[in-house]
């Protein structure tokens, strides 16, 4: 449902652009009725913490969800957030989306803009066409299955 | 044997929730007096005189001050017995006279209805939030809100019935700040033990008391080792001494994770200051937003009933596009605590039929209603049921 008006959308001319009202609400609140409408956030590490898991809850859950920590000097790592798991770990049945697309992150960092997007674009279309997924995205493919699948689309899309 | 019985209602009527406490007038985890203000020895006596209710009114800013004109509107057409002794505060003076004057009239009417009071950012850092001024100098410790699917609001999820229990006193509202080396802030979080158990014991005995079988305490205390550690093992010692009542813990980013993907697994949530603050916007995000969601502050004594997200809503302001919804359900929660069922329910329920009627749905909602003829429909809904009413 939408809420109220305060948004005037994307505009080309960014420069000349007006500024867009206020939010009246806080952010939590839009974020979970409309989060369409944002684009970059930055803020301190505790509100940090809780609204990137909370975007991280709307697109899907932890298991999708790539990041990086980024330091002075270029230094940086990226990783995905979701847990070790475990009771999972070694039977080649974990999602590895969220470390890849950590991967795709790292690529971009080092300039390596060309074989980011590839990755990324394989791995978007797999999951789109719904027919090689792990378990926990409703399929039941191995982890490996899911790697060749997008290594396959990696090399048709060379 | 009579006199004994009329001594137990007044004790009721004093305190529904504590009644039955009365007899212990001092508790283990009394209240943490920090100012002036706080000094009460006794149960102030209710304002009621010849049948009527006098509630403190505070309209507040923003769209505050119209909707509670249609609150008034609405109970005067309903022949409710509230008289409203109004109290402005004006958020642009830094002198506190005006939030003072609204704190007495509030200790002496034991019950209020409010508006959000704006804190202006153009304002000194040393100026307190008028509301929150007005939160601890009541110690209004509970911060109350129930988020239930409405059925005639479109939402992603469906089915969501949590309460959430927020303490209001403490923990990151503290206002103690301080920049000993320039360019560097420290903030102090508070939690104490006597808070802590205090919280935690009125969830408990919420849910109970609503025949709830879950209570989630929400927490951060892998980082906030001391703080939230404190916290959370005020819980755990409550929570022993309510066996029937399960209880867990959460921490709160994971909290929001599962708040946006599976809300039904929540029932009863208690949790410190600020992660309240988040986790009862996120809960009011997902039944529709803040014009539905009513909320209410209750401390020993006393008992402020506001909007659950306490936004002044400045661009929808005086527009008459602001969802009434929201400061009636505030007053209905108000009428319960007075002990009017009959009356809450008869505008409840003529708020949540008028909520079904999509075209009546305001801007908020993804409609083109107006708040007056929301409030017009609640009316009419009113006047069918065969009460006894004012002309509109």
């Amino acid at each position: 449902a939408s809420n109220i008006p305060n948004g005037t959308g994307s505009d080309p001319d960014l420069g000349n652009a007006p500024l867009p009202p206020p939010l009246t609400c806080s952010v939590f609140v839009q974020m979970v009725q409309d989060p369409t409408q944002f684009d970059v956030l930055v803020m301190p590490n505790l509100y940090g913490d809780i609204l990137s898991d909370l975007c991280a809850g709307l697109i899907g859950g932890l298991g999708v969800t790539p990041s990086g920590n980024i330091g002075a000097n270029g230094v940086a790592i990226f990783e995905s957030v979701h847990g070790t798991a475990p009771d999972i770990a070694g039977l080649d049945l974990a999602n590895p989306t969220a470390l890849l697309l950590s991967g795709v992150m790292m690529l971009r960092h080092m300039g390596l803009h060309q074989y980011a997007a590839k990755i990324q674009t394989a791995c978007f279309d797999t999951i789109k066409e719904k027919k090689v997924l792990t378990k926990d995205l409703g399929g039941n493919s191995k982890c490996s299955e899911f790697t060749t699948e997008i290594c396959r689309r990696v090399q048709d899309l060379a | 044997m009579a006199a004994h019985s009329a001594v137990l209602s007044v004790s009721r009527i004093i305190n529904p929730i504590w009644g039955r406490h009365l007899g212990n007038t001092v508790k283990v985890f009394g209240t943490t007096l920090t100012s002036h203000r706080n000094k009460t020895l006794h149960v102030p006596p209710p304002a009621k005189y010849g049948g009527r209710h006098t509630v403190t009114l505070i309209p507040g800013d923003g769209i505050g001050p119209e909707l509670l004109s249609h609150v008034v509107e609405v109970f005067r057409f309903s022949c409710v017995p509230v008289d409203f002794e109004v109290v402005h505060v004006n958020s642009a003076l830094e002198a506190e006279d005006d939030i003072d004057n609204a704190i007495t009239a509030i200790r002496r009417n034991g019950v209020a209805l409010k508006g959000n009071i704006e804190t202006k950012h153009t304002m000194p850092p040393s100026m307190k939030s008028r509301n929150n001024l007005l939160r601890t100098s009541l110690d209004l410790y509970a911060n109350v809100m129930h988020c239930q699917s409405l059925p005639g609001v479109q939402t992603r999820h469906r089915n969501i019935d949590i309460m959430i229990i927020r303490e209001n006193t403490e923990g990151e509202y503290s206002s103690l700040e301080h920049e000993s080396v320039s360019g560097v802030v420290e903030c102090l979080k508070i939690i104490t033990r006597s808070n802590s158990l205090r919280i935690a014991e009125y969830a408990f005995q919420l849910a109970r008391e609503k025949g709830r079988r879950r209570v989630t305490a929400v927490h951060k205390a892998n980082i906030m080792k001391l703080g939230d550690g404190l916290f959370l093992q005020c819980c755990r010692e409550v929570a022993s001494g309510y066996p029937d009542i399960t209880f867990d813990s959460m921490i709160v980013d994971n909290t929001t994770m599962q708040l946006v993907s599976k809300p039904q697994q929540f029932d009863v949530m208690v949790m410190p200051n600020l992660y309240g603050n988040v986790v009862s916007n996120v809960c009011a995000g997902l039944v529709g937003g803040p014009g539905l969601v009513p909320g209410a502050n209750y401390g020993r004594d006393y008992a402020v009933f506001e909007t659950a997200t306490r936004n002044t809503g400045k661009s929808v302001a005086g527009k008459n596009i602001a969802n009434p919804t929201a400061m009636l359900l505030a007053s209905c929660m108000m009428l319960d605590h007075l002990k009017l069922y009959n009356y809450a329910n008869l505008i409840r329920n003529a708020v949540l039929t008028t909520m079904n009627e999509t075209r009546l749905h305001t801007a908020d909602l993804g409609g083109q209603g107006t708040t007056s003829e929301v409030v017009q429909s609640i009316m009419r809904i009113i006047q069918s049921k065969g009460q006894l009413t004012a002309d509109i």
